[in-house]
C-alpha cells in the first residue's frame, strides 16, 4: 500500500480537501476550500446555485483538475491517483445519467459489467438493486416512461452497482416532487445506516439539517460556516419572529413597525410576504412589541408567531442573503437571491 | 420501500488492476459500450429512419426523379454513376448519430458517469466508434441491396465491390471521429445537428457524387475536383465500374489517414475534458 502524505490508505478521513481552488477564466468557482469527512457520517455542502458545490464534488469525483490545492479519498489523491479513486467512489449527479432508451435492468446490468463483474454478478447485482430501489414492476420497461422520481432512483442504483465507500451525490432531490423527496430521504437514510459515507450537496436547507451530521456553508467559492446543524442554527442566537403580510401594498409599513422589536433589520419577501427577525432571547417580550407596532400601524397579518431558527435563517445571517430559491420541490419560496448566471454556469 | 442493505464485502475489482486485466478491460469494456450503443439504436425508430429510409429515400429520388436529366458517360448509365455516390453520402450521413448521441449522453451526465468509473478510459469512444461503423456498414449493405433493386450493377467483378464497401466504411469512420470531436466539443445537441448540416451537406453535394463535376460552374469545380470527398467517390466509382483508379486512391488514403492523425487525438482529449 502507498503512503499519500501524511494519510496511510485506510485510516484517515474518507476525504480530506485542502485549499481547492479551481477557476473557469474570471470565474472562481472555487477559491480555497477545505473539508474533512469521518469515515460512515454525511457531510452536507450547502450553497445556492453557483456557490462552487458541483465544481467540487466534480474534482472529488475526478471529472475535472483542480488549479490549485489537493483533494484526497480514501487517502488517494484524486489527480494522481485518480484510477484508484474511481474504484471506491459512486456518482450520482444533477440529472438522472441514465440510457432513457434501455430498461431499469439493462442499464444496471451495464454498469455492472463496466465494473468488471461478470454476467451472472452483473445480473444479481442489477435485480438486487432494482428489489431495493423499488423499480422491480418496472424493470423491463424502457425508463423513458419513468416517472422522475423513479429515474433519480434508478440513477442512485446505478452509482452503487460498485458498492462505492465513498458516495458523492449532487442535488439529489432537485425537481422531484415532496413524495418522491421524501423517498430519497429514507433511501439515503438506510445507505449510511449501512456504513457509507457520502457527500451531499444541496441548496435545501432542510434536506442538510434532514440528512447531515456536518454542514458546510458554501457561497461565491469559499466555506463560509462549518459544524452541526444545531451548531449553525445557534449562531443565529435565538428566536426568529415571523409573520405573513397578506396586503403587499402594506410590507414596508409592517417593517416600519417592527423594526424597533429585532436585533438587526427585518427581512422582507416580497413575492410571499412573510416578514422575520431575530430577536435574541427576549422572545415573548418581542412578541408583544410587535403586536402592539403592528396593531398601531393597522397592518393586518397572518400567522404571527415565534419559532426556532431554521437554517434558512443561518443562511441569511451568515451571507446577507437568502438561500437559493426557484421553486422548491414542495411548492414553497425560501428566500430569494439573484441568480448568478455566469457563476451557475461555471460551476456546472 | 425495502431497507437497503448495508455495502458488503465488494464484489467489483477494488485492487489495481494488472496490465493483463487493464488489456482485457478495454476490449470488455468497449464491447460492453459497443452493445449498448447497438440496443438503443435498435430502440430508436427515428434512428433507423434516418439511416435506412433516408439514404433509400435518396437512391429513389435521383434515380427516378433528377436521374433523367444528368448526363453521364459511364457504362450502364446514371444509376450506376449515382449509387457509389449515394454510398458515400450514407457512410457520412450516419455520422450524424455519433454526434447527436454524444453530445446527449454528455448533456444529460451519462459521461460524467462513465469517467467516474474505473473502466477503461477509451472504451467510450472506441465503443460508439466500433458500434457507428456496424450500422453504416448495415445501412451500406441495405443501400446497396436497394441500388440493385432498381437497375444498380457492379461491373468490375466481386473483390473490388467488397473493397468499394471497405473503402465507404473506412470513409464512414473517418468522418466519425470528426463528428465525435464535434459532438463532444460543442456537447449541444441541436449545435451538432445543425453544425453536421453546414459543413456535411455541402462537401457531400460539391463532390462528385450526384453529378460530373464538368456540369458545374468553374468557380465550382476547382473546389469539387480537389475535395476529398470527390476522391474517395471516384476511388469508390472506379472499383465498381472498373476504370483507372491509382490517382484517386492514394490522395483519398492520403486524405483519410490525415483525418485520423488530426482528429482522432482530438476526440480523445474533447472526451478526457468533457463537461
Amino acid at each position: 500500500m502507498t503512503q499519500i502524505g501524511t494519510t496511510p490508505v485506510g485510516t484517515g478521513p474518507a476525504i480530506l480537501v485542502e485549499g481547492l481552488t479551481k477557476s473557469f477564466g474570471d470565474v472562481h468557482a472555487l477559491r480555497g476550500i477545505d473539508l474533512s469527512v469521518p469515515r460512515g457520517t454525511v457531510l452536507g455542502v450547502l450553497g445556492p446555485n453557483g456557490a462552487g458545490k458541483t465544481t467540487a464534488v466534480r474534482i472529488l469525483t475526478t471529472l475535472l483538475r483542480p488549479d490549485g490545492g489537493h483533494a484526497l479519498v480514501e487517502g488517494r489523491d484524486v489527480v494522481r491517483e485518480a484510477a484508484a479513486v474511481r474504484r471506491s467512489i459512486g456518482l450520482s449527479g444533477q440529472s438522472a445519467a441514465i440510457q432513457e432508451e434501455l430498461t431499469g435492468r439493462e442499464n444496471l446490468e451495464i454498469i455492472g459489467r463496466l465494473y468488471h463483474l461478470s454476467w451472472p454478478q452483473a445480473r444479481s447485482r442489477a435485480a438486487e438493486l432494482l428489489e431495493q430501489f423499488d423499480v422491480v414492476d418496472a424493470a423491463d420497461r424502457s425508463a423513458k416512461n419513468y416517472s422522475g422520481g423513479m429515474q433519480r432512483r434508478l440513477d442512485l442504483a446505478a452509482s452503487l452497482v460498485g458498492r462505492p465507500q465513498v458516495l458523492f451525490l449532487d442535488e439529489p432531490t432537485t425537481g422531484l416532487d415532496p413524495r418522491s423527496r421524501l423517498g430519497m430521504w429514507d433511501i439515503i437514510r438506510s445507505l449510511v445506516a449501512g456504513g457509507t459515507t457520502l457527500l451531499l450537496t444541496t441548496q435545501y436547507l432542510d434536506e442538510a439539517d434532514e440528512l447531515a451530521d456536518e454542514i458546510v456553508v458554501i457561497d461565491h467559492g469559499l466555506v463560509i460556516a462549518a459544524g452541526t446543524a444545531e451548531e449553525l442554527k445557534g449562531r443565529v442566537g435565538g428566536d426568529v419572529l415571523e409573520f405573513t403580510v397578506p396586503d403587499r401594498s402594506r410590507l414596508s409599513d409592517a417593517a416600519m413597525a417592527i423594526a424597533m422589536v429585532g436585533e438587526g433589520e427585518p427581512h422582507v419577501d416580497k413575492e410571499t410576504g412573510v416578514i422575520n427577525v431575530g430577536v435574541g432571547g427576549r422572545g415573548s417580550e418581542a412578541l408583544i412589541e410587535a403586536v402592539r407596532g403592528l396593531d398601531g400601524a393597522s397592518v393586518e397579518t397572518r400567522g404571527l408567531a415565534l419559532r426556532r431558527p431554521s437554517l434558512d435563517d443561518v443562511f441569511l445571517a451568515l451571507t446577507g442573503h437568502a438561500a437559493e430559491e426557484e421553486d422548491q420541490p414542495d411548492g414553497r419560496r425560501r428566500g430569494r437571491r439573484k441568480a448568478k448566471k455566469d457563476d451557475a454556469k461555471a460551476a456546472s | 420501500m425495502t431497507a437497503v442493505t448495508a455495502p458488503a464485502p465488494a464484489d467489483a475489482p477494488r485492487d489495481a488492476p494488472s496490465l493483463l486485466d487493464q488489456g482485457r478491460w478495454a476490449v470488455s469494456d468497449t464491447l460492453t459500450i459497443t452493445r449498448r450503443n447497438l440496443l438503443v439504436w435498435m430502440r430508436v425508430p427515428a434512428y433507423i429512419v434516418f439511416t435506412v429510409i433516408q439514404p433509400v429515400m435518396f437512391v429513389l429520388m435521383f434515380r427516378y426523379v433528377f436521374g433523367g436529366a444528368i448526363r453521364v458517360n459511364v457504362p450502364g448509365g446514371y444509376v450506376n454513376f449515382l449509387m457509389p455516390g449515394i454510398i458515400g453520402q450514407t457512410a457520412a450521413f450516419a455520422t450524424f448519430g455519433t454526434a447527436i448521441a454524444l453530445a446527449q449522453e454528455l448533456k444529460k451526465g451519462v459521461i460524467d458517469r462513465l469517467r467516474s468509473m474505473p473502466m477503461a478510459r477509451s472504451a467510450v469512444l472506441a465503443g460508439r466508434l466500433v458500434a457507428d461503423t456496424a450500422r453504416m456498414l448495415v445501412t451500406i449493405l441495405i443501400v446497396v441491396g436497394v441500388g440493385y433493386a432498381v437497375g444498380f450493377r457492379f461491373e468490375n467483378g466481386a473483390v473490388p465491390a467488397v473493397l468499394m464497401v471497405v473503402l465507404a466504411t473506412v470513409f464512414g469512420l473517418a468522418i466519425c471521429l470528426i463528428a465525435a470531436f464535434t459532438g463532444l466539443a460543442i456537447g449541444d445537441e441541436e449545435s451538432v445537428q445543425a453544425f453536421g448540416l453546414i459543413w456535411l451537406f455541402p462537401i457531400t453535394f460539391l463532390s462528385s457524387a450526384f453529378v460530373p463535376i464538368q456540369s458545374m460552374p468553374g468557380w465550382l469545380q476547382a473546389f469539387a475536383n480537389n475535395q476529398p470527398v470527390t476522391y474517395v467517390i471516384n476511388t469508390m466509382r472506379a472499383l465498381a465500374l472498373g476504370g483507372p483508379i491509382e490517382a484517386n486512391l492514394l490522395k483519398s488514403a492520403a486524405w483519410l489517414l490525415g483525418i485520423f492523425i488530426v482528429f482522432a487525438p482530438l476526440a480523445v482529449r474533447a472526451y478526457k475534458r468533457a463537461g
